[in-house]
């Protein structure tokens, strides 16, 4: 065996030394200096990680026998997931330093980077084993994370319905892997993809492999836990959930699909043209009626995913680049909401019904303009990034030739328009006797928020980004 | 000699009433058994076509070996946050689960 083999895997190695380093520093040192050192060592050492891994390396490898592949763009994906790790981090540090949960706050970081790892190393999968192994590694800490208000009931119920729809999607999932593996003998991505021929016990492997991977990104007819998990889980963590765990799934269905579905393109596009419009419509209808906000922005996300998807459908490198690309334009965005919602209730007792943002331009106007912008940018708006992401997405599936789809998207974009719009109507317009204190917030949360903003103005102005992307990228 | 059919007879029943199960009962323990019946049957597959198709390799029984360790230990996981609900609202039946709705 070659050793040297490890050090290519540089983004996976220093998360995990990040990680050791966490957890000794949790296990040996007094209350005291926990409480007041964790927080800033935890943020400064995932910092030294994404600057080490900032520029990914120029180069496709393959190692342990293929176990492990890598190539430029993984590594871009990478460095987008730990960014957003840092804003959680950083947003995180209101809820953490509360009473009931300030001696357990080792735990959230370490277990936050353990899903880290597992997303890590479901991105650069070359075998269905690695892959499998990666994606249970980030779902079994996310369920710990999502329990992880142990005395509040809510967070104890959504731990309890998201840990039972992993198991019950891995489970489907494994089902269709262990059909395709009965049908072409091996489990290497690169051996797979020559072996598939699309018999019919073929297609029904891809559609239990797709469900169950639908159910990781919540794509809509595997929504159904979404909402109350999204309700019931720390802010922090439904936002981590949200942007990452959804980002690296949505990611790692596409390298798959590309990969090792490519004979069965046919397939997977009908399944995919359905799915797509399925999740953008219903998602839609629902998140209108919604009250509690991290409920509808729940909702949002789901249909945020029809979205992601339709940069797959096409199957195309430009399909690839407009997805990392609206991962990360909705990363920034998604993350000022919650990071707005999460203040707020932190520092109100838990006040996250649109009523209760009644009038809070009157008491807080710098929270209600960031709220407004990743609002306008989440609806796609022109001048934030949120117009440049969707556009982008739409002309790659518009150009392979799939016009109804973007069609029916469009329509749904104004459809959305309606209820981003009716929380903005909230803040500004609703008059309200007894509107949200002022509140100051801390530097951490200021921090993260300034970080957010400064993304949702700049990455659809700044072309290099996209450009920059698009130079890796590759197709079917 | 057992042929390979009744094997993926008896792994596609045990699939099946897993689905059944997870979406009819009203026990958090017995839908956590439901989804083991489902692991378990995707182990059974494994197995079986490694031991008849492709006798020369061992990626099926390494496969299968790995699913029921992952599989352990989310269900390790599950059942903490079961007992978990059990202090919160001594009992763990999912009709008194309906605190969020939308």
């Amino acid at each position: 065996m070659n050793y040297s083999d490890f050090l290519y895997m540089r983004p996976e190695l220093s998360l995990i030394a990040v990680t050791i380093v966490l957890l000794l520093f949790d296990l040996f040192t007094g209350a005291k200096v926990r409480a007041k050192y964790m927080h800033p060592l935890a943020c400064v050492l995932l910092l030294l990680h994404i600057v080490l891994n900032v520029f990914p390396m120029h180069e496709d490898v393959s190692l342990f026998g293929s176990m492990y592949q890598s190539n430029t763009i993984t590594g871009i994906v990478k460095s987008v997931l730990a960014v957003s790790t840092f804003i959680v981090f950083l947003q995180g540090y209101n809820w953490l330093k509360r009473e009931d949960t300030r001696h357990k706050q080792g735990e959230f970081y370490v277990l936050t980077l353990s899903t880290l790892i597992g997303m890590n190393f479901m991105l650069s999968a070359g075998h269905f084993l690695m892959f499998f192994l990666g994606l249970e590694l980030a779902a079994v800490p996310m369920a710990c994370l999502i329990a992880f208000d142990k005395y509040k009931h809510h967070s104890a119920e959504a731990g309890a319905k998201y840990i039972l729809s992993s198991l019950f999607s891995s489970g489907l999932m494994l089902y269709g892997i262990s059909f395709i593996y009965g049908t072409v003998g091996t489990l290497y991505f690169d051996d797979v993809a020559g072996g598939l021929t699309g018999s019919p016990l073929q297609i029904m492997a891809l559609v239990f492999f797709f469900s169950g991977l639908g159910f990781k990104i919540s794509l809509v007819p595997f929504h159904l836990w979404t909402a109350d998990v999204y309700q019931g889980a720390p802010t922090a963590v439904t936002s981590y959930l949200s942007v990452v765990s959804k980002g690296a799934g949505a990611f790692a269905l596409m390298i798959i699909l590309f990969k090792v579905f490519a004979p069965m393109y046919a397939q997977w596009q009908e399944i995919l043209f359905w799915v797509i419009i399925a999740s953008i419509t219903i998602a839609n209808l629902f998140a209108i009626r919604q009250n509690n906000l991290k409920r509808f922005l729940a909702f949002s996300s789901i249909s945020q995913a029809g979205y992601i998807m339709l940069g797959v459908i096409a199957g195309n490198a430009e399909g690839m680049t407009s997805l990392i690309y609206y991962i990360l334009v909705y990363m920034v965005a998604n993350f000022a909401a919650f990071g707005v919602i999460n203040v707020i209730e932190q520092k109100s007792g838990g006040k996250v019904n649109m009523s209760d943002y009644d009038g809070l331009y009157k008491t807080n106007p710098k929270l209600s303009f960031i709220m407004t912008l990743s609002l306008f940018s989440l609806a796609g708006i022109p001048p934030f990034a949120g117009f440049f992401s969707k556009f982008f997405i739409f002309m790659s599936a518009f150009s392979a030739g799939f016009h109804v789809l973007v069609f029916i998207a469009l329509v749904n974009t104004i459809i959305s328009l309606y209820y981003y719009l009716k929380v903005v109507k909230a803040m500004y317009i609703n008059k309200s006797d007894s509107p949200i204190a002022t509140l100051r917030s801390d530097g951490y949360t200021r921090a993260g928020l300034a970080l957010c903003t400064a993304g949702i103005l700049l990455l659809g102005l700044i072309s290099a980004v996209y450009d920059s992307i698009n130079c890796f990228a590759f197709g079917m | 000699m057992i042929n390979i059919e009744y094997y993926l007879i008896v792994s596609t029943i045990m699939m099946f009433a897993g689905v059944y199960g997870f979406f009819t009962r009203r026990n958090l323990l017995a839908i956590l058994i439901s989804v083991e019946l489902i692991l378990n049957s995707v182990d059974i597959n494994f197995a079986v076509f490694n031991r008849f198709l492709f006798p020369g390799q061992l990626e099926g029984f390494f496969f299968a070996m790995f699913a029921i360790g992952v599989s352990a230990a989310e269900t390790a996981v599950a059942i903490a946050i079961i007992i978990n609900i059990y202090r919160n609202l001594r009992n763990i039946q999912v009709r008194n689960m309906n605190e969020m709705k939308g």
